[in-house]
């Protein structure tokens, strides 16, 4: 097999600074002017010497955490943007699908978009007139191809999108997590596209959260921890140890203190997660349908205003089901002062059919990040007797959510 | 190929020529906006001259009685008005193209000199338009044609030029520096009173020639209305260093658009 991806030693470094403040041309007049203090910038490691080579037709998984260096090592594969060490050699044409529809105008119409998409995706005019038929027609939008896309539905502008992104035919493709947008019908659609591109014999590196769609399509995945190779290798092995770091024994309560992988620059922590029943007892069973209470310990290190505490449950392939911070309820968090604390989120009742489910915690404020715990916690929701005694219980294979819910059969059929 | 190791400016203008088809797509784009989304469309490209020239007319013409060497000031200054006019349109267009093509670059790879590039040639059709209500001019008010004037479409390159240089500096500079999209108005105000727009070049007194040779645009407009005027000719010596100036500044911009575009898509 013949090398179509050499990576050597990639490494990225972000100045922290420079991502969120926007210099001014006056600061740096002024900076001129002044003594240089010698600023000492944060930086962080987004990729940190990561080394892997992908043969000619190989479709390769890429997973980890949020965070981890997925998208910057997608982007810099790219070569939108550039490694602050490193090499990395792509060999043969080049396309990758950061994101659908990139470049889209409101103004111009479906064909219009679709040359313009196209060859921003780097095709030719002839290519995308060769193609053009089996675009519209793959984006089921033979309609509406000559209306501006501002009349278009959220889900067409989609299925355009992807359509597009679809009838490239590069030798090397980069695809970033475009699945995880859209209904399932059109999932199935691009899990099925994305198929056809494997058996065609193209190199694709494939990012995705959803660990059902990497199995499927790739033999054979890399896993990206801070920024650096955790492991590589066929694909089962490597999501069995990927997930096995989630999970630890059911407790009633985890130190989060000491958790290594976080995010937030720490002006507020998390440092410990409690699971209570009803009755504020301590519990380590979650039972779906029943009540619980889960108490947020934390640590203030800086004084700050209204922090907003958020609790997210994702599914056992990633999918986010549900998200309930203090800000979306309403809730009003004054200013608070440095020292340690706890917060309490009273749950009515815990939808979720039995299963593993993993819980990611964050406190944040308008775009500025304290803590973020990133599925850091697997829970094991069992079954109960949601239904009383007269229905059938919960199972696994009903789905994700329990809808608390009941029937009204209405007036018997035939009855008059 | 060679996605990283890519130093020499001979590969940065070959990936500029491979992606050529995206460029012309990005001026299409941009003239088919333009003309959708405005209620008067193309007559933008004439109204915004023609305007100019009214009140020049009248503030020039009949209050500060400026030499029109032996035309009415009308032609005189639509002459002028058209080049400024392109030159008006695309310099803010190109110098804020980056930023406000933040989706582009942080998703897709290609030159990024593509983006204020294009925003600069796009102007060009305006400039098309505008250069036809200027023949219609010339004849409403009898001015014959000369053999100069065929020079006119040609003049356009060292304009196009310049301002793609200028847009080219403004764009790198914005993605930096977020404050610079302030300046740029008061750059074209500067540039509007710096250059013989409104008045003749003869009205530049003697010892400050050498501030006009400084500016490059100064000796192109010059040029574009001594190809309309029966009674002059195009200074050829003033033109040469303009596009001379011209050359330099597009190398500059062009060396400093390449050294920090690797930078864009983290500072977007």
């Amino acid at each position: 097999m013949r090398e179509a991806i050499h990576v050597e030693h990639l490494t990225k470094r972000y100045r922290l600074g420079s991502l969120r403040h926007e210099t001014m041309l006056r600061e740096a007049l002024i900076g001129m002017f002044r003594k240089r203090e010698k600023k000492h910038d944060e930086t962080i490691l987004a990729v940190n010497d990561l080394s892997f080579k992908v043969d000619e037709g190989e479709v390769v998984g890429l997973i980890g955490r949020n965070g981890a260096g997925k998208s910057t090592t997608l982007k810099l594969l790219s070569k939108i943007t550039y490694p602050t060490s490193g090499r990395i050699h792509v060999k043969g044409r080049v396309a990758s699908l950061i994101e659908v529809g990139t470049g889209f105008h409101d103004e111009l119409t479906g064909r219009e978009n679709i040359y313009l998409n196209g060859s921003i995706l780097g095709m030719r005019k002839k290519e995308i007139d060769q193609r053009i038929d089996q675009i519209i027609h793959f984006a089921g939008v033979e309609k509406f191809i000559d209306t501006p896309i501002k009349r278009y539905s959220s889900g067409m502008r989609l299925r355009l999108g992807f359509a597009v992104a679809a009838h490239m035919e590069p030798d090397v493709l980069f695809v970033d997590e475009v699945l995880a947008v859209g209904d399932a019908d059109f999932q199935k659609k691009c899990l099925s596209a994305m198929d056809d591109l494997r058996s065609g014999g193209r190199t694709v590196i494939f990012v995705s959260h959803n660990m059902a769609a990497i199995e499927n399509l790739c033999p054979r995945t890399i896993w990206i921890d801070g920024g650096k190779l955790r492991i590589d290798g066929p694909t089962d092995q490597v999501i069995a140890s990927y997930l096995a770091t989630f999970s630890d024994a059911q407790r009633s309560g985890y130190d989060l203190e000491h958790v290594a992988n976080r995010g937030g620059n720490g002006m507020m922590r998390f440092t410990r997660i409690e699971f209570l029943d009803d009755k504020g007892a301590p519990t380590s069973v979650f039972r779906s349908g029943e009540p619980m209470r889960v108490r947020f310990h934390y640590k203030v290190n800086e004084r700050m205003k209204n922090p907003d505490v958020a609790l997210a449950i994702h599914s056992d392939l990633g999918t986010r089901i549900t998200t309930v911070s203090t800000w979306q309820a309403g809730y009003y968090i004054p200013e608070i002062e440095p020292g340690s604390g706890s917060i309490d989120l009273v749950i009515d009742s815990l939808v979720l059919q039995p299963n593993r489910y993993y819980l990611s915690m964050w406190i944040s404020a308008v775009e500025e990040w304290f803590d973020v715990l990133d599925h850091c916690i697997a829970i094991d929701v069992e079954a109960s007797d949601a239904h009383s005694n007269q229905g059938r219980g919960l199972h696994a294979k009903w789905g994700l959510v329990y809808t608390p819910s009941r029937w009204n059969l209405g007036p018997p059929v035939g009855a008059r | 190929m060679n996605a990283v190791a890519r130093s020499v400016p001979v590969e940065w203008l070959y990936e500029f020529v491979r992606y050529r088809e995206l460029f012309f797509f990005l001026v299409w784009r941009d003239v088919k906006i333009r003309y959708k989304q405005t209620l008067l469309g193309a007559s933008w490209a004439i109204l915004q001259p023609f305007f100019l020239m009214v009140v020049f007319s009248f503030i020039f013409g009949r209050i500060a009685k400026v030499d029109t060497e032996g035309v009415p000031y009308q032609v005189f200054s639509f002459a002028a008005l058209v080049p400024w006019a392109y030159f008006q349109y695309a310099v803010p267009l190109a110098g804020n193209s980056l930023i406000s093509n933040t989706g582009l670059i942080s998703k897709v790879y290609f030159p990024r000199a593509i983006i204020p590039a294009s925003s600069a040639l796009s102007g060009v059709v305006d400039f098309a338009i505008a250069s036809a209500m200027l023949i219609a001019l010339m004849v409403y008010f009898h001015i014959p044609f000369t053999a100069e004037l065929l020079l006119w479409p040609l003049l356009l390159l060292p304009l196009v030029v310049f301002t793609t240089a200028v847009g080219m500096l403004f764009a790198a500079l914005n993605v930096k520096f977020r404050d610079i999209k302030y300046t740029i108005p008061f750059f074209m105000q500067a540039m509007l009173f710096l250059s013989p727009v409104a008045y003749p070049t003869s009205a530049v007194p003697e010892h400050l020639t050498w501030l006009r040779y400084l500016n490059p645009l100064a000796g192109i407009l010059d040029a574009f209305r001594a190809s309309v005027l029966p009674a002059r000719t195009i200074a050829w010596g003033e033109l040469g260093i303009a596009i001379g100036l011209t050359l330099i500044l597009f190398t500059i911009a062009s060396v400093y658009f390449y050294r920090t575009e690797r930078s864009f898509a983290d500072l977007i």
